[in-house]
């Protein structure tokens, strides 16, 4: 699997990004600066976290502008698998690749925890590695993570199997925790329709090696690596 | 604006002019002395700001020079930027904590993410890739009307400008106490890593050599931020909103990228950022350091405003700027750097032989003075102090009176503002950028973060005992660096270096110089005996309001290294079955210094008696035996005894990892055994099967170790049933500070 992590200035997760992809699929990933114009080619684009252009407008509105994206939304058009993870959901879904937009944390502050999720849909690359309501950690980080569309796209999104993960609290590991950001139906990642365009909160990327205290994200990029290579 | 425009501008310069710049009369004379004529305006505000207790040192320049600053394993040490610390493989820990105290209780958003902004600039100057914020905090009692609003604003800042420069804030330690309801303190703490052959120095060479100034644009913020920060707070401090910067982590992001991409070639001779007096401070010391002169014209600079006076621009604290040494013919190759970064470039000035400062704008020079004399003749005092008065030990009466349930004892303590669990603060901190983080916040006695692409792993603590250092400086800010060093063993880690941030009161007090002198002793006494050397530092005075000054709180940031982050233990009980051990002197049989106690204070409401004294040597041997043990791998969970004694200290561990505790070893004890806050000690917990094995190691290390019971269900009991259910201790300890933010005012 060739893949291509688009960095933008103020990206800050795309190292974490590099070495998640790199330990999973034995190659390095291409960084692609946001002033290039062109994509090489590659089964799978990565827009990272962080907050590109300090986040001063909207989080992601400016990125969402830049002249790379033209390029990703081309290559989203064709097929080719985007993950956008944080910062990189909140620039695909200015964009246009996802609906709904993200805004400030319910809690106006920003959170950085370890989460349970549930994964609502395995028919994906990014996803088949999981089982169908299978619990997983990842870590968040953000302040602008509150997922919102109005309920008929959530009724839809869920209908056709768009939703990718959704917040949960676990009782049993004594964290009952759930949504931390009061995104709208707990949604923390959902797909395009075509199911070859993701975009979520969490960050599955700090969840692969024995160091994170976990490993609930390696399964994500296993899963493409299958499915691309 | 024009030459003339300027000096329209500029007041006539005099010894009331210089007083309010904040210069003695003597001082003001001696400038005269060394000129040989009236400074200019601009000369004066030069002068005063490169005299100011915040950049001169003057009164605790003396007493600093005491301290260990070598050793085998440090490469800069206090001097530079940061602290330099070799790592082995080529690879070194750049470290320095700085407090950004004044400007945080002004504005406390901006105080505080311009002081993070300022501690990375620090540390990155000097060629280092930060991997690890930390901050140590201080606010005034809950109670106090301000305390919520400054705790919401400091924690929101460290955030806002950590959080987006993508640098985990791994850790950190937050008290509350009435000292400091007129001065809090705000103390951060940045760390990063270089590679020995790739450091970055700031003294200045090669006559002719272009100066550039790299990063954002100036503006007319912070003019006369180190003088603010030179003087007590009285009442109107507040006016002095305008002096405090304002942050920009976006730009401070791309100025890293930029910086560590420009240090990639061999274009730079040396390289300051523009921290405290700006465009002053940076010019001055490196061409002071290189012992030339530097010439600057101030048009072509960039600016965020217009009509700036050339006085404006040197004493502006505008942030995210770099005054750089490039080698002659680099310039073009360090612009394409900073143009691909979207940043500003401009080569401002050059290097002379003359020694001078010289500044021109507006086709007119408005300084020419030697840097050297006025460098040197910095004042240094060596102010009157007073030690200390002893505070007697307390004996038993204290207890006089004392028949609360164990369970409601604890339940109030981990409900209590110092022992509350601070996850409000850092869960709005991102600690797992970068993905090097070991342990999230309140998982272990120290953050650990690998270096990145590496196994190994460096440590990071910041701590300090203000209550102990009010009591008694010495025996205080020994604690301080034996806590630091504990905290570090306690995950396994060896020691390194440490740096330290010394907020005090009004110097000019001689009880609070005493307090000074005392603590610098206890530091120094501290660190030769635990081979553990002052690479950096800071010095915060004048926390004063109104007369009334902070308590001593001599921070400590202290660094260690381990070979893989892997084998760090946290504080966690891990599963049930596992023998629970004291590790530390058990006189008494397992201590019981209740003087200064967190017991003391929350549940019999004294604040009285002596600080417990710190045995260096025994503190060695402990901490040396239980980083053997963690290394041979026989450790579970490792915790340092500190705030509240064993008892507390066994009940962290068991919240934190879910699991509970059956105590037997504290049958038929006194209760100052539970909550004594004896130094030097540890608790582990290990496996059943290793027990009588870490006991035998023990005995021959001469270290005393016992049992004190093991882990066991989701409440804290024993032979007599029930102490505590971990939910009861939890509900106190997670609820206090969500509550009291949420509390209406």
């Amino acid at each position: 699997m060739k893949a291509a992590i688009v960095v933008f200035p103020g990206s800050n997760r795309e190292r974490d990004a590099v070495a998640a992809l790199e330990a999973v699929s034995g190659t390095k990933p291409h960084l692609v600066w946001h002033r290039d114009t062109e994509l090489p080619k590659v089964d799978l684009i990565v827009v990272p976290g962080g907050f590109s252009y300090g986040d001063y407008l909207r989080s992601g509105a400016m990125a969402a502008h830049s002249p790379i994206m033209r390029e990703v939304k081309a290559r989203a058009d064709q097929g080719v698998r985007v993950l956008g993870v944080c910062n990189g959901f909140q620039i695909i879904t200015e964009a246009g690749l996802l609906p709904g937009a993200l805004m400030r944390n319910g809690a106006l502050k920003f959170v950085c925890r370890v989460q349970h999720l549930r994964v609502e849909n395995t028919d994906s690359p990014f996803t088949k590695r999981y089982a169908k309501g299978q619990i997983v950690r990842f870590p968040v980080a953000h302040g602008d993570g509150n997922y919102w569309t109005d309920a008929e796209t959530v009724k839809r999104l869920d209908g056709e199997g768009q939703v990718a993960f959704r917040y949960v609290g676990d009782e049993a590991r004594a964290d009952p925790r759930g949504n931390p950001n009061g995104s709208v139906s707990d949604i923390a990642g959902i797909f395009n329709a075509k199911r070859t365009v993701l975009g979520l909160m969490p960050h599955p990327e700090d969840a692969v090696e024995a160091l994170h205290g976990n490993t609930d994200g390696k399964p994500m990029f296993e899963g493409l690596v299958e499915a691309l290579s | 604006m024009s030459a003339e425009a300027t000096k329209a501008q500029e007041r006539p310069v005099t010894a009331e002019l210089a007083k309010e710049f904040g210069l003695s009369a003597e001082e003001y004379r001696n400038a005269l002395d060394i000129l040989g004529r009236t400074p200019t305006f601009t000369e004066l505000g030069i002068i005063s700001v490169m005299w100011s207790e915040h950049c001169s040192y003057k009164s605790s320049k003396v007493w600093l020079k005491t301290l260990p600053t070598t050793g085998p394993q440090v490469i800069c040490g206090p001097g530079e930027n940061a602290g330099v610390v070799d790592i082995g493989d080529g690879d070194a820990v750049i470290f320095k904590m700085e407090s950004h105290n004044h400007p945080s209780y002004i504005e406390p958003y901006q105080g505080a993410a311009t002081g993070v902004g300022g501690i990375l600039r620090d540390v990155f100057t000097m060629g280092a890739r930060p991997i690890a914020n930390m901050n140590a905090l201080r606010f005034g009692s809950p109670d106090h009307p301000k305390t919520r609003h400054l705790v919401s604003g400091v924690v929101a800042g460290i955030g806002g400008y950590g959080n987006c420069v993508g640098v985990p804030t791994v850790g950190g330690e937050t008290n509350f106490h009435p000292a400091y309801n007129g001065n809090i303190l705000v103390n951060a703490m940045t760390v990063g890593v270089a590679k020995t052959d790739k450091i970055f120095y700031s003294a200045a060479a090669g006559i002719g050599n272009p100066v550039v100034y790299v990063g954002s644009k100036t503006g007319r913020d912070g003019i006369h931020g180190a003088t603010m920060a030179s003087a007590e707070f009285t009442e109107d401090s507040e006016e002095k909103r305008p002096t405090v910067q304002v942050g920009d982590p976006f730009t401070e992001k791309l100025l890293i990228e930029a910086c560590l991409e420009l240090m990639e070639t061999d274009a730079i001779v040396a390289i300051q950022d523009m921290g405290a007096a700006g465009l002053t401070s940076s010019s001055v010391e490196m061409a002071g350091k290189g012992g030339l002169g530097i010439e600057l014209t101030l048009d072509t600079l960039p600016m965020r405003e217009q009509a700036m006076t050339p006085y404006e621009i040197m004493l502006s604290e505008s942030q995210e700027r770099m005054l750089i040494i490039l080698k002659p013919g680099r310039e073009e190759v360090a612009k394409a750097i900073f143009d691909k970064w979207e940043l500003d470039f401009a080569v401002i000035g050059h290097l002379t032989d003359t020694g001078n400062l010289v500044i021109k704008m507006y086709g007119e020079t408005w300084c020419d003075m030697p840097i050297a004399p006025v460098s040197n003749a910095a004042p240094e005092y060596n102010r009157p102090w007073e030690p200390t008065p002893k505070a007697s030990d307390l004996d038993d009466s204290v207890f006089n009176g004392y028949s609360e349930e164990l369970g409601d004892t604890l339940t109030k303590l981990f409900g209590c503002p110092d022992l509350a669990s601070k996850r409000w603060i850092w869960e709005q901190y991102d600690s797992l950028v970068g993905g090097d983080t070991r342990f999230m916040s309140g998982q272990a006695d120290a953050a650990v973060v690998r270096v990145p692409g590496q196994t190994k792993a460096v440590a990071i603590t910041t701590d300090c005992t203000p209550r102990y250092c009010l009591a008694d400086p010495v025996e205080g800010g020994k604690q301080a660096v034996a806590e630091a060093w504990r905290n570090l063993s306690a995950v396994g880690a060896l020691p390194l270096a440490i740096t330290d941030n010394m907020n005090f009161g009004n110097p000019e007090k001689p009880r609070i110089m005493g307090q000074f002198v005392g603590a610098v002793q206890g530091i120094g006494e501290a660190c030769k005996a635990l081979d553990f050397p002052v690479v950096s530092g800071n010095v915060s005075l004048y926390n004063e309001t109104n007369g009334e000054a902070i308590l001593p709180t001599p921070a400590i940031g202290g660094v260690g290294i381990m070979p893989d982050a892997m084998i760090a233990v946290g504080i966690a009980f891990r599963g049930e079955g596992d023998v629970i051990l004291a590790v530390g002197d058990t006189a008494n049989p397992y201590g019981g210094h209740i003087g200064q106690s967190i017991f003391l204070r929350e549940i019999l409401g004294r604040e009285e008696g002596a600080p417990p004294p710190v045995d260096l040597a025994v503190e060695r041997r402990n901490g040396d035996f239980v980083r053997g043990l963690i290394r041979e791998g026989l450790v579970v969970s490792s915790h340092d005894v500190a705030d509240g004694g064993l008892i507390v200290t066994i009940a962290e561990m068991a919240l934190a990892g879910g699991v509970g505790a059956y105590l037997t070893g504290f049958d038929g004890q006194h209760v100052r055994v539970l909550f004594g806050e004896d130094q030097g000690r540890y608790v582990l917990a290990v496996r059943p099967d290793v027990a009588a094995t870490v006991q035998e190691k023990a005995e021959a290390a001469g270290v005393p170790v016992s049992v004190l019971g093991e882990t066991r269900g989701t409440s804290l009991s024993g032979r007599g049933g029930e102490i505590v259910s971990l939910k009861r201790l939890r509900e106190a300890n997670e609820g206090w500070l969500p509550n009291y933010m949420a509390a209406e005012l």
